[in-house]
């Protein structure tokens, strides 16, 4: 193990590492911190100029009822989710699929499906903005959660479908082999041999998607406008614009906005951290 | 009396195998295949080549596309008597800003693991506090350190202050809020490196440590020799995915600073989406010639993290 581990270093370094491990972490998330202590304040003390002190009284329940019952928050949070949702389970099963016909089948041409996938998850977003905006447009999409979703299952079929590809290479191909030989039909084999095993990958696909999307902005502002249709990350600038420099709401806003994927990533940690480290070791 | 051979029919108990059975194993695959690819192409490869096709014109979004050949090329980049695009030579610099300074995410991922990489109690918590930061949304990094760098209620005056320094209006002043964005969007991509590095550490060779141990290896020697090649596959991910978010920060500039002061935090992505959706009219022929230079800045780097793979994939067979 490097570096050394503990136990085995002097008396010293184990206290002072024991020390400075939380005055890290605070210097590390002191931005949030000051957010976090901001969005608990009443307004009076940013009157008062008490910015960063502790707050004169605890408001964190008047200012976060501001932000669920004063402004489109709600609505924003609710489209985020019915964006986010169907773009996972979209980019999951399309690239299930194409994975299992990547990595199982050999036919010419495979590996370079394969690489048109990877580098078309590299592209710029702006190469495709104009003319997937003039499409969605077309489509009487613009302005939908629809036109968004589709979007989104599309691009991220690319990264779903590397990740896919790879893990089913690494399966036992024993396993598909002694069901052919048994007969049993191809999309069976998908169904009923490799779909189970690959529990692992769907579940840190999904939480990694379900991020990414969540987080998306430059899209949701391509591509919709307006309470209708907008997702939380751009919802927000409109929110802001409500409670100009009213920053203890305006901070309440956005720990609401960015709590989801929070909430997932602490509740999934194994599967999130395996799936974003995929490739980290051979 | 005829002799039937004793061999029953075949047509009877056996039918005739379908044509779909009979190629299962080669169909199977392109059926698989066909929704992710008719997604992918309508969504991802067309575009592309759209793009190109309309940064030939002048377009509105709306009615007919006027055809001007390169002139929106000569226009961006000062080819022929026309002189370079102030607003582009800004955005290129500062993308190139990026690039560089982002880069820092990856020893400072390095360092945080290094620092992480023990076992001592409650460690699983420091380490998914540290990561943080990555899951919350660039949005909101943006809001929260614009809010940090606020010249009377922000943090970061109150501790210069403290050790008497500043104030400063980081957002403010041209020469600094490019910086103050970078710096912004170092937080989250150092989470990211880390998390690849602690990962990689996880699947150092112990006995090669042991080893270089023995032969009296240690401290950075230690580091450069034995570890760090060991790591080389992290390295190589914290490496494409850096330059990819360097090359996409978009949500950062738009929230932070819109472009501004003065357009000095302007990059590429930004400028592009600026001049297509801008409030004074659709440019979008010439805005797809911005996204056309960023495309294929980023196909350098496309080819050479595609080539990597490619190399591994031979060798993986």
């Amino acid at each position: 193990m490097f570096p050394t581990p503990l136990a085995k270093t002097s008396r010293q370094w184990q206290i002072s590492y024991q020390v400075l491990l939380p005055i890290m972490l605070i210097i590390w998330l002191l931005p949030l911190i000051a957010v976090a202590n901001f969005s608990i304040k009443p307004e009076s003390d940013f009157v008062n100029g008490n910015y960063w002190g502790m707050p004169s009284s605890f408001e964190a329940l008047n200012n976060y009822g501001k932000v669920f019952f004063e402004s489109n928050m709600p609505r924003y949070l609710w489209n985020s989710l019915f964006i986010t949702i169907p773009t996972v389970i979209g980019a999951v099963a399309l690239s299930c699929m194409a994975g299992f016909a990547l990595g199982v089948y050999k036919f010419k041409g495979n590996l370079l499906i394969f690489f048109i996938f990877i580098a078309g998850n590299f592209v710029p977003f702006q190469i495709l903005m104009v003319p997937v905006r003039d499409l969605t447009v077309n489509l009487n999409l613009y302005d939908t959660k629809t036109g968004l979703v589709l979007f989104h299952i599309a691009f991220q079929t690319g990264f779903c479908t590397l990740f896919m590809r790879n893990f089913i290479r690494a399966l036992p191909f024993p396993l598909i082999e002694a069901a052919r030989v048994e007969g049993i039909a191809e999309w069976k084999i998908f169904l009923y041999v490799v779909l189970p095993l690959m529990k692992p990958a769907l579940a840190a696909l999904a939480v990694l998607i379900f991020t990414f999307i969540w987080n998306d902005y430059f899209w949701a502002v391509v591509l919709t406008q307006g309470p209708d249709a907008q997702p939380v990350t751009a919802g927000i600038t409109e929110f802001n614009s409500q409670f100009r420099a009213a920053y203890h709401l305006m901070s309440a806003g956005s720990i609401v906005a960015a709590l989801p994927p929070v909430a997932m990533f602490f509740l999934m940690q194994k599967h999130f951290i395996a799936g974003l480290t995929l490739g980290a070791v051979k | 009396m005829s002799v039937s051979p004793a061999v029953p029919s075949t047509r009877a108990s056996q039918p005739q195998r379908g044509w779909y059975k009979r190629n299962e194993i080669a169909i199977t695959p392109w059926l698989f295949l066909l929704p992710a690819m008719i997604f992918f192409a309508v969504y991802v490869i067309i575009p592309i080549g759209q793009s190109f096709w309309i940064s030939l014109h002048e377009w509105d979004g709306l009615g007919e596309k006027t055809w001007v050949g390169t002139s929106n090329y000569e226009r961006l980049l000062g080819w022929g008597d026309a002189n370079i695009d102030r607003k582009f030579e800004v955005s290129f610099w500062n993308n190139l800003r990026w690039l560089v300074l982002y880069l820092l995410a990856i020893p400072a991922g390095l360092f945080i693991a290094l620092f992480l990489n023990q076992t001592v109690t409650g460690i699983r918590f420091y380490k998914s506090m540290f990561f943080f930061p990555f899951v919350i949304s660039q949005v909101v990094v943006g809001l929260v350190f614009s809010w940090f760098y606020l010249p009377r209620e922000g943090l970061l005056n109150a501790i210069l202050g403290f050790f008497g320094a500043g104030p400063i209006n980081v957002l403010g002043d041209p020469t600094l809020a490019t910086y103050g964005i970078i710096a912004a969007g170092l937080w989250p991509q150092t989470a990211y490196c880390m998390i690849l590095y602690l990962t990689g550490l996880n699947a150092v060779d112990p006995e090669q440590v042991e080893a270089a141990r023995l032969d009296g290896a240690k401290g950075h020697k230690m580091l450069w020799y034995v570890i760090l090649p060991q790591l080389k596959p992290a390295t190589f991910i914290a490496f494409v995915v850096t330059i990819i978010g360097a090359l996409r920060s978009f949500d950062l500039i738009s929230v932070m600073t819109n472009g501004g002061p003065f357009g000095s935090t302007r990059v590429l992505s930004f400028y592009m989406f600026e001049e297509s959706l801008s409030e004074f009219g659709f440019r979008m022929g010439f805005g797809a010639a911005i996204a056309v230079v960023l495309f294929f800045i980023m196909l350098g780097f496309i080819t050479y993290f595609l080539y990597s793979m490619y190399r591994d994939e031979k060798g993986a067979r």
